[in-house]
């Protein structure tokens, strides 16, 4: 599959990420290590309840405490229309994020922001949040999707007008969607075996170590400064101007370095705030969210339920798959419901396939995005019933994938046909590789499963800089993430022909770059690294114009070659080679500074596909499951760094072993969350984990320079389908819902003795 | 109430800090000291991103009040790096890529150099269970483990 492999100085190297030395050292900025002279403090008054009627709010006694400057309400935010209006890759409603960033008529879910206060220290400010008194009046509530789906169940907004959806009275569906190839009764028709099954997971947070941290700075002409850790920098800037009814070109947004975000860090919820307050008491304010905090108000992604049906033929042929899928929204609508549908089955090639799907307010916080929304929830369904398929058929498991694999013109029931993809190769080389032939011992089994994104391009912004010294500067707009800089950087180097150690790469302020989409949808190294190169290439051809003018010729006789302009060929003159450096040192002879610029809407995503294979050991005794050996193969279009994508791939397999072993939100019987802390709430730890082997395939895109695909996203899709699939294989009880916790598989384990007792 | 004077010695230079009673040692290092290198993830003891040493000892920082630390030896990330010569650990991050969004990656340095100072030679299962208590969210742990162990490798074989 991979295409001619060029020499390449840079490109698929692993050099030192330029903002290494910063981060081992303790020196780097993070967002809660911002500070500001004169800077005051504020903190946010939190709903106790999941569901009441907020009936007043009194402020007074908050307001009289000494060093208390200011206490904000929802009547502080002009409220929003309810309209779906456009924002990056997506739609917001900003009448639902004015009420999740403040509630309004009722707090929706334990945790919901209700006032917000600013002081001197932050002990003032908590103790102004205790005189805060706000009578409720406790409404009915709902936590579990399906529940909320039932005509009795208490409704959360009963002017929510459904998307898709017809429904006589108010209801907490927010949308329905389908997508459907072929025809489904026909393709089950042809189908030798039908097998239908159920499956549910929980809610999980993103779990980033850093909680979110602001600092906002409003002068008394309007102009508004705010540092903080987000995936988008122009994202808080619309969200801000648009909820706080300021112009942008007030609204001036530094990124911290950021301490993960996952997809948690795309929306707003301090900044708001914090600017609100700087505006109301002409100070600078900080605002640091508590762990605690994080868990109740911020993320998560959706829990979900799901059926399944799915036919083949003898020879293990996939003719049919029906599915629906319905997941928890949270307090208001936005559940990953689209894309997990279309991410369902999208590894397969199957004639027949319908899939539906619900997206459903509960009192819960409003999820937000986590690596590969939806897609890791559906895949739980489908790679666990494909594995159901595989073991009725009597078929290795793998050979059924391949047997169905998507392939190049193969057309996805989410609409497009695919070009050059890696899927299929990902299965032979899991199949080929050692970890797939190696033994098992007593009660342990080996699963596997694969996964689809989308990945996605979107507006990118960037500047290429050539200093005076002959060195380069790159600004792009992207917080990074997990070693983007270093991508980006070296894609320069490879363009420009000088070293990499010769270009610092920069993350700009909203004031310093264009616009640039946020970090998110596995886009910056393909997408802002495709505005970098060509921001790159422009930068080249005014070095090549430079060189012309200076050998006085037509700038088309000058080619540039491994750092230096050169002419074209020996028509145009006998030249000694001019290197980037002499250009750039005699740049304000031949016509100023050198400054390459790339502005554009990225298209041309290459979609990315991983098959994992798992090991476990099962404690009959306990339930609990030892990870024994991971692989993680996956298609990564073309590896700029290997070591961070790689970083990538493990990082987001262990998520998902988290995801499929421990984690989820508990509610208690009051809707109020059980486990707002790292104690309670177990994301994996270093002993829960052998080393995740990363194997990297490398079908490149055609449609980037360097042939990259997104690779942040899909390693988290097959894991929870893989660890169940290894589990069935271990004990042969099959776990149809997450997490696949010691006390939840040692029940299933024991129900399953005491049937086979019986039998 | 008044405030303890504390005078103690953080990464081998005296220093004196007035703090209240419920300020954490964490709070006392970001908020009266200046120094950042030390995370709150938690402010419980569960992540492990303020992990610093008191008197050789590897403790959470959140856990630690700062009026405890009167006479106490600190150390800090701040304080690992010889001036500009970094420690081998925080080379071999570097080179090895073992840190992705940084957070944690103090906290994780701190606690290897604690191991490694009483276990130069540890099995990949001790370098996994001394870090069971360093949470990271982006690596899968991955490459930070073999950096430490890659790390201990070579600190034997300097020492031979």
């Amino acid at each position: 599959m991979s295409s001619e492999q060029k020499d390449y100085k840079w490109v698929g190297t692993r050099q030192i990420r330029p903002d290494g030395h910063d981060k081992v050292t303790g020196r780097a900025k993070f967002g809660s290590d911002f500070s500001l002279s004169g800077m005051i403090h504020g903190r946010v008054l939190r709903s106790p309840h999941a569901h009441a009627i907020i009936q007043s709010i009194d402020t007074s006694k908050a307001e009289a405490l000494p060093g208390v400057k200011a206490v904000i309400t929802s009547k502080d935010l002009k409220d929003q229309p309810s309209e779906l209006k456009p924002a990056g890759e997506g739609m917001v409603n900003y009448r639902d994020m004015t009420r999740n960033v403040m509630a309004r008529e009722k707090v929706l879910y334990d945790g919901h922001a209700v006032a917000a206060v600013a002081a001197t220290t932050v002990e003032i400010a908590e103790a102004a949040l205790e005189l805060i008194d706000v009578k409720y009046e406790v409404l009915p509530h709902v936590v579990d999707v399906d529940a909320a789906m039932k005509d009795d169940a208490p409704i959360l907004d009963d002017t929510m007008v459904p998307i898709g959806y017809e429904t006589k009275g108010p209801t907490n569906i927010a949308k329905h969607v389908e997508f459907s190839l072929g025809d489904t009764g026909k393709g089950f028709e042809e189908a030798d075996v039908v097998i239908e099954r159920s499956y549910k997971t929980e809610a999980v947070h993103q779990g980033y170590i850093e909680p979110h941290a602001v600092v906002a700075s409003v002068s008394e002409d309007g102009q508004a400064q705010i540092w903080c850790c987000t995936q988008g920098q122009f994202m808080v800037r619309t969200f801000v101007g648009q909820l706080l009814g300021m112009p942008t070109s007030s609204i001036r947004v530094t990124p911290s370095e950021i301490g993960g975000g996952f997809g948690g860090k795309t929306v707003v919820y301090l900044e708001p705030l914090a600017t609100l307050l700087s505006s109301k008491v002409g100070k600078p304010v900080k605002m640091i969210m508590t762990r605690e905090e994080v868990f109740r108000a911020s993320g998560p992604t959706s829990g979900g339920s799901m059926d399944f049906k799915i036919g083949a033929t003898k020879a293990g042929k996939i003719t049919a798959v029906e599915a629906t899928v319905r997941l928890l929204a949270g307090a208001f609508p936005g559940a990953p419901v689209a894309p997990a549908c279309m991410c369902a089955v999208a590894p397969y090639d199957i004639a027949n396939v319908h899939v539906q799907g619900f997206d459903v307010v509960v009192n819960r916080p409003k999820v937000a995005a986590y690596r590969a929304p939806g897609a890791p929830i559906s895949a739980f369904g489908a790679e666990s019933i494909v594995d159901e398929l595989a073991k009725e058929l009597g078929m290795d498991p793998l050979k059924i994938r391949k047997l169905n694999a998507a392939k190049k013109g193969t057309k996805a029931a989410y609409g497009p046909t695919f070009r050059d993809i890696g899927y299929e190769e990902t299965v032979d080389r899991a199949m080929d590789h050692d970890h797939y032939k190696a033994p098992l011992g007593p009660n342990q089994g080996r699963g596997v499963a694969s996964g689809f994104w989308f990945n996605i391009g979107g507006e990118s912004s960037a500047t290429v800089n050539i200093n005076e010294d002959g060195t380069a500067v790159v600004i792009s707009g992207n917080p990074d993430i997990g070693g983007s800089r270093a991508s980006l950087a070296m894609m320069a180097a490879e363009e420009l022909g000088i070293e990499y150690s010769d270009v610092r790469p920069i993350i700009g302020d909203t004031a310093a770059i264009g616009y640039n989409f946020l970090t998110g949808g596995s886009r910056v190294t393909f997408a802002t690294g495709l505005a970098v190169v060509e921001a790159a290439k422009d930068a080249v051809r005014q070095l090549c114009e430079r060189a012309a003018k200076i050998w006085e010729v037509d700038a088309e006789g000058v080619v540039w070659d491994n750092g230096h302009a050169k002419p074209a060929s020996t028509n145009v003159g006998d030249f000694e080679p001019l290197s980037l450096a002499a250009l750039a040192a005699q740049a304000p002879k031949t016509g100023g500074p050198i400054c390459g610029h790339n502005a554009q809407n990225v298209q041309g995503a290459g979609p990315g596909f991983a098959t994992h294979i798992c090991d476990v050991e099962v404690d009959p005794e306990t339930g609990g499951v030892t990870i024994l050996r991971y692989t993680a193969v996956q298609d990564v279009g073309r590896a700029i760094h290997p070591s961070y994508v790689e970083g990538q791939i493990q990082g987001g397999a262990v998520q998902g072993i988290g995801w499929a072993l421990n984690e989820e939100y508990i509610y208690n019987s009051k809707g109020t969350l059980d486990n707002p802390g790292f104690l309670d709430y177990r994301i994996p730890v270093a002993s829960d984990l052998p080393m995740i082997e990363a194997v990297m395939v490398e079908c490149p895109n055609d449609r980037h320079p360097y042939g990259v695909r997104g690779v942040g996203e899909v390693p988290i899709v097959p894991p929870m389908a893989a660890v169940a699939n290894a589990i069935e294989s271990a004990t042969g009880v099959r776990m149809e819902a997450l997490p696949m916790s010691p006390p939840r598989l040692l029940a299933a384990l024991d129900s399953s003795n005491i049937k086979q007792a019986a039998e | 109430m008044a405030k303890h004077h504390i005078s103690a010695t953080l990464n081998g230079e005296p220093v004196e800090f007035l703090c209240s009673t419920r300020q954490t040692l964490l709070d006392v290092l970001r908020d009266e000291l200046n120094l950042t290198g030390s995370k709150e993830g938690c402010a419980s003891g569960d992540c492990g991103a303020c992990s610093v040493m008191v008197d050789d000892r590897l403790v959470c920082s959140c856990l630690v009040l700062g009026a405890e630390c009167d006479n106490k030896k600190i150390d800090s990330i701040e304080g690992m790096a010889d001036g500009e010569k970094l420690h081998p650990l925080q080379t071999k991050f570097l080179e090895e890529a073992a840190l992705q969004c940084g957070i944690c990656t103090p906290g994780v340095l701190v606690a290897a150099k604690a191991l490694l100072e009483r276990n130069n030679n540890p099995t990949e299962t001790e370098v996994r269970y001394w870090l069971a208590g360093n949470l990271c969210r982006c690596t899968g742990y991955d490459k930070i483990i073999r950096a430490v162990m890659s790390t201990a490798a070579d600190m034997r074989e300097n020492a031979k």
